[in-house]
């Protein structure tokens, strides 16, 4: 990439910025809004593969220590059993199962032993159930309701947050990033089946703040420049605020994600799934914050003026 | 911002040295109240279920109607008011028509606030009747108010609480859990419980115990009910008044019977039911007595002498362990209502085990990453950050020591994740000290502007991450929660770390070299 110069001739200082991220910035800015249409597209008309935390029903870890059990001797036996529709598929290790179905009768507290004595009558006692999970479709969609309220007030919160350490046009780029950042997450999950559960809110919403957190140093950044320099566009100035603290951004993410890979390598299958939309937060919230966060000032055109006016007020 | 005074160095090696012995504490035995403290291991991560249950509280209602229908039977009957068409409604409505003279002094009697209305009883904290009445053209409807319900559903979640603890105490197991949730609901954590069946079975059960006799008429009445008699394989007629309930139990327990071999339970009844016993069976030899557990008959042996001991035993096809459970049962009591088991999570101590492992694993792998990569990008400082982050460590656990909270398995994630978020606030910071010491020759007034100049984006970047766990907080369930808890400690222990330990120790160095040439 070529050095960019800004002229600066009315300060004594030299600032160079590295990079021009902003080259690019039409074309970024394209490519997030297809993204995010095809993300919703997706949610609209795939749907999300939800688990038994929001959509009811029977959950089996089962680990079989009898080698000789097989991935269709089990579903065979399960088919057996009139469950209804029966999901059976490895997990992890080669003899670890995970067995999912809607129950179809409720409130029968011996449903699992019925089951663990069916299954003993046709494989054998060579297996154990490792995880049972049972939710009752009133858990659950109460669990998905106060997830989508986890997640919408904790954007209003953010909304806010940032409304009142800066101005209205950071909130709104702040907010729009964020939004951006947690349909592609969604519209991956959506598009791949991977399953929603209780764990990916809790990621969706640390996602939520990671990404908040990338936004906010730029934006420190950009403030702090728009007092030092009034005759450089606000164009030009987002992308030496980019350039600035472009380091940080970098080595902040590095030193996240290598945490969560961790997690999503060693952490077990019961995290993979939390740490796998992690990992996909990190990336999109970095990009977020350099692409489009910046871009809605650009658009706002903020001035020196937009924050000299607030601090008169004070 | 690079001056510490001798009282805060103590008073910052003073804390940490604290929450480092707490943290060790975990590994090793101390005996001291503060230091006898540990982490709690979540349901998923030691084992155990997650039960919870929901009332069924609409059994409750239609008895407490019944019960009013009969009371104001008996009211009407004594004050010789003339009833007509008193019946229940639509299982949740009592209705009545009065003649015209009576009804309006009846209705101001429904009305009254005193304290010695005993037909619809005055709340005087809610200011609301127990009954809604509707009273229009000599006709009355009763509903339960909206805080009558409230005082049933209460009542009854007391009771079954009551229960739920006592069954659970009966079966013996380790350091149940017994929360009320909501008006209507009760959860119940067992940890380390391997096989949860028996105890979902007992508390499935409702346990409501009647013995009556086996009506002469071949078809149901009245004052009769069909039932069905697991013993005979076969469907009773029933009488449905009432010889004896479980309440007339005092004890019960699990007996081998010896003349026939079998397993039975005896029980011993307190003096009413002896005295009541005594009495059907002396006027009833001859018939059957069915007893009867939660509409279902469990035997329904023939009356052949009286007995008046005040105690028996009920016969059954029971195995010694379906023995055990129905004494179990029937000493710890009935249940109000009905419960459901709606929510269940259940975790083998195997994947348990395997998920402490998985995760202390990802912790160590995550942690040595983070420090190699720091101390590469920052070789000195990168030193720094590390000590700080090392501490850091300690504290979050210290802290989570200290408040014996609960760790969960994305309890475990959230403190890897801190880990990796935590060098951010120490990265802002030397990367504005890089910037500031291209401007400023002076290094102590380069790294202090370094540090000042840097601390509105710590803070703004930090409280984003608090706003998301405390909203996780409130609003998660389970481990969710515990995830939740180390993301937020995570929060206040890394600007301990960064402004008090890294700080010092950037503090120390920099007076030391403050002529050095790029320092960072």
């Amino acid at each position: 990439m070529d050095d960019y110069k800004i002229n600066l001739k009315n300060y004594n200082l030299e600032k160079k910025s590295k990079y021009n991220f902003n080259k690019y910035l039409k074309f970024f800015n394209l490519i997030s809004i297809a993204l995010v249409i095809i993300s919703i597209i997706l949610l609209f008309f795939k749907g999300l593969n939800f688990g038994v935390d929001f959509k009811g029903g029977t959950l089996i870890e089962l680990r079989a220590t009898d080698k000789q059990i097989t991935i269709s001797q089990l579903r065979q036996s399960f088919l057996n059993m009139n469950l209804g529709d029966v999901n059976i598929k490895e997990f992890g290790k080669n003899d670890d199962y995970l067995i999912k179905f809607e129950k179809k009768e409720d409130n029968n507290p011996n449903l699992i032993n019925e089951i663990k004595k069916d299954l003993t009558k046709s494989v054998g006692e060579g297996f154990n159930f490792r995880r049972v999970e049972n939710v009752g479709p009133k858990v659950s969609s109460e669990l998905l309701k106060s997830g989508i309220i986890a997640i919408a007030l904790s954007l209003t919160a953010m909304l806010i947050y940032i409304w009142i350490r800066f101005e209205w046009q950071f909130s709104i780029g702040a907010i729009l990033a964020l939004f951006h950042d947690v349909f592609l997450t969604l519209g991956i999950f959506s598009l791949f089946n991977l399953e929603i559960n209780l764990s990916i809110v809790a990621a969706i919403l640390t996602i939520v703040g990671y990404s908040m957190n990338d936004t906010v140093v730029i934006y420190d950044r950009v403030r702090e420049n728009l007092r030092k320099f009034s005759d450089i566009k606000i164009f030009d100035l987002t992308n030496l605020s980019i350039n600035e603290t472009l380091s940080r951004t970098i080595i902040t993410s590095v030193t996240t994600l290598l945490a969560l890979v961790s997690i999503y390598i060693f952490g077990g299958e019961i995290l993979r799934g939390f740490s796998l939309a992690m990992i996909l937060g990190v990336i999109f919230g970095t990009y977020s914050s350099m692409y489009i966060a910046n871009s809605v000032l650009i658009k706002l055109k903020v001035s020196q003026k937009t924050i000299l006016k607030e601090e008169d007020k004070n | 911002m690079l001056y510490f005074s001798r009282t805060k160095i103590i008073t910052v090696i003073f804390f940490t040295s604290i929450f480092i012995c707490l943290t060790l504490t975990n590994f090793i035995k101390i005996d001291d109240n503060l230091f006898k403290k540990k982490i709690n291991l979540g349901l998923d991560l030691q084992g155990g279920s997650y039960l919870l249950l929901e009332i069924d509280n609409q059994p409750v209602i239609t008895q407490k109607l019944q019960n009013k229908l009969t009371s104001l039977r008996k009211y009407f009957k004594e004050n010789n008011i003339t009833y007509k068409n008193l019946k229940i409604v639509a299982t949740n409505l009592i209705s009545f028509e009065l003649k015209d003279d009576q009804a309006e002094s009846f209705y101001s009697l429904l009305e009254s606030k005193d304290n010695d209305n005993l037909i619809n009883p005055y709340y005087q904290r809610f200011k609301s009747h127990e009954y809604d009445v509707n009273f229009s053209e000599n006709i009355f409807n009763l509903k339960f108010s909206k805080y009558g319900l409230v005082e049933l559903k209460k009542s009854s979640l007391n009771q079954a609480l009551e229960i739920v603890r006592r069954r659970i105490d009966e079966v013996g197991t380790n350091e149940p859990n017994i929360l009320r949730r909501g008006s209507d609901r009760i959860l119940v954590e067992l940890p380390g419980l391997d096989d949860p069946e028996r105890i979902k079975s007992l508390l499935g059960k409702t346990a409501n115990l009647t013995f009556r006799f086996v009506s002469q008429e071949n078809e149901s009445s009245f004052g009769s009910e069909k039932l069905f008699s697991v013993d005979d394989d076969e469907e009773l007629i029933v009488s449905k008044r009432i010889i004896l309930s479980g309440e007339n139990l005092v004890d019960a327990q699990p007996r081998m019977d010896n003349q026939s071999n079998e397993t039975v339970v005896s029980f011993t009844l307190d003096r009413v039911g002896a005295k009541r016993f005594g009495k059907a069976t002396t006027s009833g030899i001859g018939k059957r007595l069915a007893i009867v557990l939660d509409g279902e008959i469990i035997s329904a042996p023939v009356v052949r002498d009286a007995i008046v001991s005040g105690s028996g035993q009920i016969s059954g096809d029971f195995t010694f362990q379906s023995a055990t459970d129905l004494s179990l049962l029937l000493r710890s009591g009935a249940l109000p209502a009905p419960m459901n088991i709606i929510e269940e999570r259940t975790v083998g101590p195997g994947l348990g085990k395997d998920s402490i492992n998985a995760g202390i694993l990802a912790l160590i792998i995550g942690f040595s990453l983070v420090i190699i990569f720091m101390f590469y990008k920052y070789r000195f400082f990168g030193l720094i950050a590390n000590i700080a982050l090392i501490i850091n460590l300690f504290l979050l656990i210290g802290v989570l020591t200290l408040f014996e909270a609960t760790l969960t398995l994305p309890g475990i994630a959230g403190i890897i994740l801190t880990v990796g978020m935590a060098v951010d606030a120490n990265v802002l910071i030397f990367e504005r000290i890089k910037e500031e010491t291209k401007i400023e020759k002076n290094n102590i007034i380069a790294f202090d502007s370094g540090y000042t100049r840097s601390r509105t984006a710590v803070i703004d970047a930090n409280i984003t991450t608090l706003i998301s766990a405390v909203i996780l907080f409130f609003l998660g369930s389970g481990p969710v929660k515990g995830f939740s808890v180390t993301l937020g400690v995570g929060i206040f222990t890394t600007m301990f770390s960064v402004y008090y330990i890294a700080r010092l120790l950037t503090s120390f160095y920099v007076n030391k070299n403050k002529n050095k040439e790029s320092l960072i």
